[in-house]
Formats: C-alpha cells, structure tokens, sequence
C-alpha cells in the first residue's frame, strides 16, 4: 500500500488508517461526525496527496485535451481550474478530474487515486496521434492539502502575505507561499464550503500541513471528506460515475459540452443519450428508519426492482440519513416515494431536490 | 479502556448485565465510531446465544449485534431511536440495547478480567 507524504503524521496523530484507492488514508480521527462538523463552522485539513497530478504540455495541448475531456478546454483562461468527466466512446465515464491551465499551452490533470494508473494508459494512448505533446505523471512527486470551511480563507490569510481575495472560485494561483511552503493555491474542493486546495512539494507537505493546524485547522479524514461531499452533492467515482454511467446521467449535463464541441472521445454516444432521453439517472432521497449505503437496491412506487443506491450515509449536518441512487427515469420526480431494502425488510425513501445542502 | 468489573462479556464486544441487559463494550463503540443508527428486535423475540439481534451503525460501518445469551427479548431501549450517540456516550448505561430474558444456561461468557485481556491483546 503507498503512503502520502502525511500517513506517519496521521498515525501519531490519532488517524484511523484505512486503504483507499491503493493509498494508507485516515479515515478519521476519532470522529466524523465532529469533523464534519468543524468544516461546516469553521476550518478542517484534508490530506488528498493520494490524488494523482498529470502534467500535459505543448503548442496544441489545449486542443488534445478538448478532444479528451467533455467540458472546454480551449476557452479557459490561464489560471483558472476547469472540473470535467472524460468518457470512453461509449460515453460511459474513465474518470473526473480538474484541469488547471498553468500556462496557455501547459496544463495540470489531478485525477482520483484509485484511477491513476487507468488515466495515464488511457491518456498517453489518445496522445500518441498528437505531435509535439509532452505528457508527465508527477502523482508521487507532489502532495495536496485541502483547507475547507468558512473559516479557512481567514486562517490562511494570515499564514500568507498573498492578498487571497484575488482567488476567485475555481481560479488559482500558482505560486503562493504559506508557512513558507510554494506552491499552487486553488479555490478549489470537495465539500461544498468555501475553501482552497494547496499543491506542494510532496517534501513540503508536513511543514504547511503542522503550520495550518496550528493555527487551528482541524485534521479531517477521508470519513467526513464523504459525508460533506455527499450533502453537497458533488459525484465520487466508482459510486455516481463509472464505465457504465455517464455523465449525463450522473446529472452532469453542464459538464458536457455538446453544443460547443463538435468532437470528442464519447460524443456521439452523449449526443444520442440526450437525444433519445436517459433510461435512468442519480437522484437525491431522503431515507427514513435506517440507512441506506452503497449497492442496495432500491424499490419502485410499484413495488418492481430496478434501481440501487450509488452512495448513502448518515447526513451529520442534516441529521437524516441520505442517498444518491442511480434509478429508472421514471421514478425520478422530485416526491417520488421509493423503498430501498435493508437486510431482507424495506425501508421507505422520498426523492428529494439537491443538492441536499448548499451553503448560505 | 473502561471494563466494569459487575459485567460479563463475549468476545464479540457484547456486555450482558445480572438483571439480562446486553449492550456493547466501550471499547467496541470507541472503535465503531459515532453511532447514527441502532436496528432492534421486537420485544417478544427468542434468540439463541450468538445470534444476529440487531445492527449498529455508525457512519461508515454496519455491524450485526449478537446475543450473549439465549432467551427472549423482554425489553428494547426506545431512547436509541431517537438518540443513538447514547451507545457511545453511555455504552454501560442509557446506552444499553436490549433486556434478554435468560432461559438456558449461560454459554461461554467472558469475565471482566478475560475480556480485559483479550482487548489489550488485540
């Protein structure tokens, strides 16, 4: 199993050390619950290093990547960070990623853990037909802090004599320095709170890392990582994404640039998906009298089978136990009643409007 | 790690009390985690010394709660329904689970003092 430049940090720190995506991750520090409490108040600190960072540079990279990702590339602005699905051609999803345009003909992918291996093979393969491409994996090199909640923009503030409020959302910075740590600074996450993600030197994490929690950022594990961005809504891969379940049925329409693009991978797949309407889609339910979790099956309003949750947990800051499942169009209005089974018994669950937290 | 000397214990992390109250150790509910859900028997309902009775969830965990002892289910604590974080706040106490009517001889229990050495062995 690898380790993140932080796995002996959360050892002796009470982490409670899990595999995920081939990464030893802290899953908590004693509890979620409070964790995630702490991002929603105030300020927490993930350690994300597992995530893996893909450098592509070249005259026509900007162009190789619109053929790759179903969002635009072409027309982001230096600086600015792009969140995108990249599909296979049958439209079914290889991953999602962040697209950060460092220069105009250099970009940076940071692409879920589990999928790094997958992304590169998948990625080198479609570069070969592009002349002048220079495409480097640098996911063990470096290492990512995410600093998230609505006290985190104050705390780093003072950690810097950078003026954070020229960050807009999903724009970044490339070179900030914080605690005397350089690197990029992102508005950027995964929680649905304000916040900003911090790549460095995967020498450098620990000195960043020891100097935001000191001045008060609470540890917070991959645990509560799920559970905030369950509430927000925000997809994880391998649960609301997959091979099998295409953006457009994750609910990532706006992500998927059909009107703009006349070409990329999956298209034509999407473009006839759209066209002929979805057979099924995610759906937010609210469940009551248990909790429905991950591969459960989920019931029609007339009793047939044909649904099955993607996600479902305890929500700490709505204090109901939620769901994300993937379901036959046809039971997807808002107020639908559904059953999901639990242990050979149903329990009952209403579709409802999400995302099912949003921040004031 | 809390162990009340007055208790027997399984080695599944399961307490059972002299007047039949079961619930699940301090150190159990410490490793669960925040406790968010709690799924209990129908008062009424006999059960065989290790099975299945009932679940506790936390967050990110399902875990089958198993009966130390045979018998019938005499009693539930309702205060979990709406209270489950008593399973951690209390675990010895407003924690408890189910109230088991013992009707065979007791089976293969655990003393405080095995119970202890099992955990600090683990």
């Amino acid at each position: 199993m690898k380790q993140t430049p932080l796995t002996h940090w959360h050892a002796a720190h009470g982490g409670k050390l899990v595999e995920f995506g081939g990464y030893s991750m802290p899953i908590d520090y004693g509890s979620i619950v409070e964790e995630h409490e702490a991002v929603r108040n105030a300020v927490g600190i993930f350690d994300v290093s597992h995530m893996g960072e893909f450098d592509v540079t070249g005259s026509r990279a900007a162009e190789f990547l619109d053929q790759l990702v179903t969002n635009q590339v072409t027309t982001m602005a230096v600086h600015q960070a792009l969140y995108t699905p990249m599909c296979d051609e049958e439209g079914g999803t290889v991953d999602d990623l962040l697209i950060y345009r460092l220069e105009d003909q250099h970009f940076m992918l940071v692409v879920n853990a589990a999928n790094i291996d997958k992304d590169w093979t998948w990625i080198t393969a479609h570069a070969k037909d592009w002349a002048q491409l220079t495409l480097a994996n640098h996911s063990d090199q470096i290492a990512l802090l995410a600093i998230q909640g609505p006290k985190a923009f104050e705390l780093l503030q003072g950690l810097t004599a950078f003026d954070l409020a020229t960050v807009a959302y999903y724009h970044f910075e490339p070179s900030v320095t914080i605690a005397g740590v350089t690197g990029i600074l992102s508005r950027t996450g995964y929680t649905g709170e304000d916040g900003f993600e911090f790549y460095v030197a995967g020498d450098d994490a620990e000195r960043a890392w020891e100097a935001i929690v000191a001045r008060g950022a609470r540890p917070i594990g991959l645990g509560a990582r799920d559970t905030l961005r369950l509430e927000a809504r925000l997809p994880l891969y391998g649960h609301e994404l997959s091979a099998s379940i295409s953006p457009l049925a994750a609910g990532l329409g706006p992500f998927v640039r059909l009107k703009e693009k006349t070409q990329f991978i999956g298209r034509e797949s999407l473009a006839r998906q759209k066209a002929e309407g979805l057979d099924s889609k995610v759906v937010g339910l609210q469940i009551f009298g248990g909790i429905a979790r991950t591969g459960y099956e989920v019931i029609g309003p007339d009793g047939s089978t044909g649904g099955i949750i993607t996600s479902g947990s305890y929500a700490p800051t709505l204090k109901t136990a939620i769901a994300l499942a993937l379901v036959p169009v046809e039971w997807a209005k808002v107020g639908t009643r559904l059953g999901v089974k639990v242990r050979g018994r149903q329990i009952a669950a209403e579709v409802i409007k999400t995302p099912f937290y949003k921040r004031a | 790690m809390n162990v009340p000397g007055n208790l027997k214990y399984t080695k599944d992390h399961e307490w059972v009390a002299t007047d039949g109250k079961v619930g699940i150790t301090d150190y159990a509910q410490e490793a669960l985690g925040d406790v968010v859900f709690v799924e209990l028997p129908a008062v009424g309902q006999s059960v065989n010394a290790g099975d299945a009775f009932g679940v506790v969830e936390s967050v990110k965990s399902v875990s089958d709660l198993y009966s130390p002892i045979a018998g019938k289910v005499v009693a539930v604590n309702q205060e979990l329904t709406a209270r489950p974080e008593l399973v951690n706040e209390d675990p010895y106490g407003h924690g408890w689970i189910v109230q088991i009517e013992s009707t065979a001889e007791e089976g293969a229990l655990l003393s405080p003092q095995a119970y202890k050495s099992q955990i600090e062995g683990a």
